[in-house]
């Protein structure tokens, strides 16, 4: 009995210290109330750099929390437990969360550098006016490939490509129902925001016939699996595909023209805030022409930022796999919030055409 | 005076069990009575009934047979060798370190052993074998798997072969039993009740992995632990990952029920 008061004190006097350190530190540091803002982003998805630069530009302490889906994300917020002042989230979930009232306006007078984004990604179905959302990155999704490892008559411009026997288990997909379905819609010339089961049951028995060429769904591995050579082919968002790139310069990148998904990671502030000044602050901070090149150039995606171009490689820019133009974009659907009931069908239909065997 | 002080001794534990075992189980029941809208309803039972999820139910059931069939062929010689070695308690040991590394690692580890380029293809090539598929396959995912369960199983089954009191097999000796017949009559059934904890700590997890179906399987294995995953962190419908949640509990008990131990005196 002796002993266990004895080890229970001991636990709980070396908590308090612990909790007294801790807690020292964050004042050090500076990590107090309202000099802080906590920005919760996608993994790898900012040029760690810039996060300094803002905390000597501002004297705003950066507390930078990363989540790995939409959905994980939305999770968080609702539950409140972090105060969080930026968060980072993809169109159809802007809209999920304006609908739940999760988000508060922005204001744009606090902008100055609002001027800069491209008109074409402004003013969006998903969030009309950008009333709510500021772009940050955009790209598309399409068909990464090692083109010495596929046959001579296979260009990618069309999704049938993927069907092609000489792909047999040469195919990667990326793990995400929307991604995988829509394909499948495209290759069959519907919208992505198809809503009618009779075509995406037919979408999905299309799927079905590509088994025998796909090797695996993956996540996140979907790029160092390529980088290594371990498949021909791999269907993924063209962010991805950019690292991979980088790393094996081999691979080469293609949307095809059938159309395909075109996506925004857009920053927002959520209901959670503190601190809505520095939010806004730290928004108009990354929309700078310099700080966006920056920051694209480290994170691979396409920024909507007009201004930033000049200060990039212009082998960047001049890319048109990666910043297509006008016309190639108007060929681009942006995802829908299609709702709950029909969000789980896709996902359903995903799930059997998981299951369904060589 | 003295049974009350006793009483107060188990506050802590009481609580800890209301908190953390019956109010989440509560919870997933209560949850799986709602559909995606958030109306009370049966509708998840009815769609756990539809080819869909009895097959994923199948093939979840299926998969972890062989994983546990194939831990228990490698971890009862295991368990036997290490009784009869020098150092039990190293080799012990030596066989539960890996088991420190988590889990996430060790499967990525295993993409590279086993991608095309991989440790695991060279030494084919080298064999003369060639080069195979084995990343995605359920050869992988089996093997992976094992390998991750193997010292869970290990572990009963050597207390259980370690406690067996020697006179019985000189015994069994001394009355003219060969080898085998000793193993099959004598050892084998004293040492049940270690083998049957075993195949529990490996069979019920098994049912719900889901993180090596997607890394190692590359969701070519799809089990309800994957369907879990997606109804609650993709399409949002907690009511049909609880609905899952519930039949995954009810199999565990059942299995629990079908699996334990007969006789209490034989607790150790």
């Amino acid at each position: 009995m002796k002993n266990l008061i004895r080890a229970l004190s001991l636990v709980l006097i070396v908590s308090f210290v612990l909790l007294y350190i801790v807690n020292r530190l964050n004042t050090a540091q500076g990590y107090t109330g309202e000099h802080t803002i906590t920005v919760y982003n996608w993994g790898d998805y900012i040029d760690p750099e810039l996060l300094e630069q803002f905390e000597d530009e501002t004297g705003i302490k950066v507390i930078y929390e990363t989540f790995d889906s939409n959905e994980a994300m939305l999770t968080k917020i609702e539950q409140g437990g972090t105060s969080y002042d930026i968060a980072v989230p993809s169109e159809y979930m802007i809209d999920k969360m304006k609908q739940e009232d999760l988000l508060l306006p922005i204001d744009h007078a606090q902008l100055p550098n609002l001027k800069n984004i491209d008109p074409r990604f402004l003013n969006l179905a998903f969030d009309e006016n950008n009333e709510y959302s500021i772009p940050y990155f955009w790209g598309t999704v399409g068909i990464l490939y090692h083109p010495d490892k596929v046959s001579d008559e296979i260009d990618f411009k069309q999704w049938d490509d993927l069907w092609h026997p000489s792909l047999k288990n040469d195919v990667l997909l990326v793990d995400g129902a929307r991604e995988v379905i829509g394909f499948g819609l495209n290759s069959l010339e519907y919208s992505l925001n198809e809503t009618d089961k009779g075509r995406l049951l037919e979408a999905k028995n299309k799927l079905d016939t590509l088994t025998p060429n796909i090797k695996a769904i993956v996540g996140d591995e979907i790029k160092l699996l390529m980088q290594n050579n371990e498949a021909a082919v791999a269907v993924l968002w063209s962010g991805t595909a950019q690292d991979a790139m980088w790393e094996n310069e081999s691979l080469e990148y293609m949307v095809p023209e059938e159309g395909s998904n075109l996506w925004f990671d857009n920053m927002v502030i959520p209901k959670t805030t503190k601190n809505r000044e520095a939010a806004h602050q730290f928004i108009n901070f990354m929309l700078d022409p310099k700080v966006a090149a920056q920051n694209a150039e480290y994170v691979g995606y396409s920024t909507p930022n007009k201004a930033a171009l000049p200060h990039m490689d212009e082998e960047t820019t001049s890319d048109e796999r990666f910043y297509p133009d006008e016309e190639q974009t108007a060929k681009l659907e942006v995802y829908e919030n299609l709702g709950k009931q029909m969000l789980a069908y896709y996902n359903e239909l995903f799930l059997e055409f998981k299951m369904h065997r060589k | 005076m003295k049974a009350k002080s006793r009483n107060y001794y188990l506050i802590p534990y009481v609580l800890w069990i209301a908190l953390f075992v019956i109010t989440p189980i509560v919870l997933v029941v209560y949850y799986s009575f709602f559909n995606i809208e958030g109306d009370f309803s049966l509708e998840n039972y009815q769609k756990f009934f539809t080819p869909v999820y009895l097959k994923m139910t199948l093939s979840s059931f299926w998969y972890a047979l062989l994983i546990t069939f194939f831990t228990l062929l490698i971890a009862y010689p295991t368990a036997y060798l290490l009784t009869k070695t020098k150092h039990k308690q190293l080799w012990l040991l030596l066989i539960i370190v890996p088991s420190w590394i988590n889990l996430l690692l060790k499967a990525y580890a295993f993409i590279g052993i086993f991608g095309t380029y991989g440790a695991a293809n060279k030494f084919l090539e080298v064999m003369g074998v060639g080069g195979k598929q084995i990343l995605f396959t359920d050869f992988s995912f089996v093997f992976v798997s094992v390998y991750i369960f193997l010292p869970f199983m290990i572990l009963p089954i050597f207390n259980a072969l370690d406690e067996l009191n020697p006179s019985f097999i000189d015994a069994s000796k001394d009355l003219g039993a060969s080898s085998w017949r000793t193993f099959s009559r004598v050892v084998f059934p004293l040492t049940l009740d270690g083998v049957k904890s075993g195949c529990q700590i490996v069979f019920i997890p098994a049912l719900s992995l889901f993180m090596l179906t997607r890394l190692i399987a590359g969701n070519r294995v799809i089990t309800l632990g994957t369907a879990i995953e997606q109804h609650f962190l993709v399409t949002q419908d907690w009511g049909m990952g609880a609905t899952i949640a519930v039949f995954l509990i009810i199999f565990m008990v059942v299995i629990m029920l079908l699996t334990g131990r007969r006789k209490r005196g034989e607790m150790r």
